[in-house]
């Protein structure tokens, strides 16, 4: 569990982050959302007391982090995966993290195995591509079988592959009963991974809710209706408030009224039906309505 | 890279959290400077470098020796033979190498961003950086022995060839030793403090170079500020240190830097490094 409370941070006059409050539970993945710049970065910086806020409060599982003298047991972080020396091999940075929190060395191993990594153990990390940094970034976050764990954009750089792994992992980490916590500033990649969403934008919360209710805020859903009585259906509809547009043969696009509803003017009027699907607007489409307003690079932009 | 195991679980760890140790923050501490190629290339050459300046030296005083007046030959044990066992270039290189060594052992964190790393998984960062100081003393402090070593006993070897080498029995001798000895730390402790301050790598370097050895160099005895700075950086320490039968003044400097605590002055600087390190690198954002 993540408690962020009335958090602000600045630097001289530029305000990152602004007065966020939200809590991160175990038990599922939440998605933390944000365009470039929104302060996602700094507000887990925050939370791993890499930088002090200037106000308000972040506790992990009811503690202030930097309060633990050792961390790996309470938090396992993958902010950024090039934070890393390239010098050493990948066994050898491990096996540092390790040694510091008294993690015995055989994790070390069946991590770079369960990343992938056991034939570039011994290899130099300043040779190994983004996606082999990352699963390195991972390894480090799991090293110590942590209760919470953040991830900074962690599907940068991954082949479809890894993107999988990494999707089911958290998956995984989540139902172990885990706090998992995923930042992207793409919408596309929390799709199919969070359970919940924290939006900010410029520093401020936009929105902290199931991924379902954020989806549910895109206007523009529609239904697909397949059914030979197109036209009889079409004016039953129009009728009733929808707008309908007709998509060739027996297909309309219907908008205005959910399925459900849909359904049951049909079944009144004794129409047939042979598909009935909903359209949800993309959360693509919901996150950039909603964050439109607090870009704050915007390609093109003539400020 | 070998194929993923998807669906493998994770081996959970079966002991709740250990006590923190101190231990195992120097023994982390102690395997991330070995670890790195670049660090024990660097020690390994630095040895070989300065015993090869300081046997050089000697043997370029032992081909002399056939031009040296006999007052020179006379007078040239037990000074010069010291003198012959670390010189001045040798000290300018430790220097370099060390105050180099210190800054690289802390800065490499910063600008590679590994500093994240390193604070997210210790949050004690005073303890951390605490094993960090102890390390890099205890290794800069063997660079020391093993240079100052090696470098004495071979040039006192090619020295007694003319009859000029000396004993470790030599009266004052383990003061001029430890002086060469210590510089190492003092200087990589100095180099750590500029690191803690300064935090980009290119900047960090130049500034330890330049407080080191550059500044020593332009500071003249002409004014009386400038003559007290002189005498406390850890060259001219080192300097004084090393001078086995004390060179007279020269009565043609307004302001000659007179002999008396450079032990302070190396205490000084290497306890400078520390809390400057210590406070500084714990505080701030990273």
């Amino acid at each position: 569990m993540i408690e962020v409370n009335e958090l602000i941070k600045r630097y001289g006059n530029m305000t990152a982050v602004n007065g966020l409050t939200f809590t991160v539970r175990p038990g599922c993945v939440t998605g933390f959302l944000g365009p470039n710049g929104a302060g996602k970065s700094t507000t887990l910086r925050m939370i791993i007391g890499l930088n002090e806020p200037t106000s308000g409060s972040v506790t992990v599982q009811g503690h202030r982090f930097r309060d633990h003298p050792r961390g790996l047991r309470h938090v396992g972080a993958l902010l950024d995966a090039s934070d890393i020396h390239g010098g050493r091999s990948a066994a050898a940075h491990l096996g540092v993290l390790a040694r510091t929190n008294a993690i015995p060395l055989r994790r070390v191993d069946e991590l770079l195995e369960e990343v992938g990594l056991t034939g570039a153990a011994r290899r130099r990390i300043g040779g190994y591509s983004l996606g082999m940094k990352q699963r390195l970034g991972i390894a480090a976050a799991l090293l110590g079988d942590p209760p919470v764990l953040l991830f900074d954009e962690p599907l940068n750089g991954l082949d479809p592959e890894g993107v999988r792994w990494v999707r089911g992992l958290f998956r995984r980490l989540a139902a172990e009963g885990r706090t998992v916590f995923v930042s992207s500033h793409l919408m596309s990649e929390m799709e199919h991974t969070a359970d919940r969403l924290v939006v900010i934008g410029r520093g401020e919360l936009i929105a902290d809710e199931p991924l379902s209710a954020f989806a549910a805020r895109g206007r523009g859903s529609s239904v697909a209706v397949r059914t030979p009585d197109a036209s009889v259906l079409a004016a039953v509809l129009t009728g009733a408030g929808a707008q309908v547009t007709p998509d060739g043969g027996e297909r309309l696009v219907v908008t205005g009224l959910d399925a459900d509803a849909i359904g049951d003017l049909a079944h009144q009027h004794g129409l047939r039906l042979r598909e009935l699907a909903t359209h949800a607007a993309s959360l693509e489409t919901a996150f950039m309505e909603l964050t439109a307003d607090s870009v704050e690079y915007l390609a093109g932009d003539s400020r | 890279m070998t194929t993923l195991t998807p669906e493998a679980p994770l081996v959970p760890l079966a002991v709740d959290e250990p006590r923190a140790r101190f231990r195992d923050l120097l023994l982390g501490e102690w395997f991330k400077l070995w670890s790195l190629r670049s660090i024990r290339w660097g020690l390994v050459l630095g040895v070989v470098g300065l015993v090869f300046l300081n046997v050089n030296a000697a043997i370029a005083d032992v081909n002399d020796w056939a031009h040296f007046t006999p007052q020179q030959r006379a007078l040239f044990a037990p000074s010069s033979s010291l003198a012959n066992s670390f010189t001045n270039n040798a000290c300018i290189a430790t220097l370099l190498i060390a105050g180099s060594l210190g800054a690289v052992a802390l800065v490499s964190e910063y600008s590679t961003g590994q500093i994240r790393t390193t604070f997210a998984a210790v949050p004690a960062r005073r303890a951390l950086l605490s094993a960090k100081i102890i390390v890099l003393t205890v290794v800069t402090t063997g660079f020391g022995a093993l240079a100052t070593g090696a470098s004495f006993w071979l040039s006192q070897a090619v020295l007694s060839s003319k009859h000029a080498g000396i004993s470790i029995t030599e009266p004052g001798i383990w003061r001029g030793l430890l002086a060469s000895v210590l510089l190492p730390p003092v200087c990589a402790l100095t180099g750590l403090g500029i690191a803690a301050l300064v935090r980009h790598s290119v900047a960090t370097i130049v500034a330890t170079t330049t407080v080191l050895l550059l500044i020593p160099n332009f500071l003249s005895q002409d004014h009386h500020w400038s003559a007290c700075l002189f005498h406390a950086t850890p060259f001219r320490a080192w300097q004084v240190l090393h001078d086995l039968v004390g060179t007279p003044v020269n009565s043609h400097i307004p302001f000659p830097a007179r002999p008396g605590g450079e032990w302070w002055v190396y205490l000084g600087w290497g306890l400078g490094g520390v809390l400057v390190t210590l406070l500084v690198g714990s505080r701030r954002d990273v």
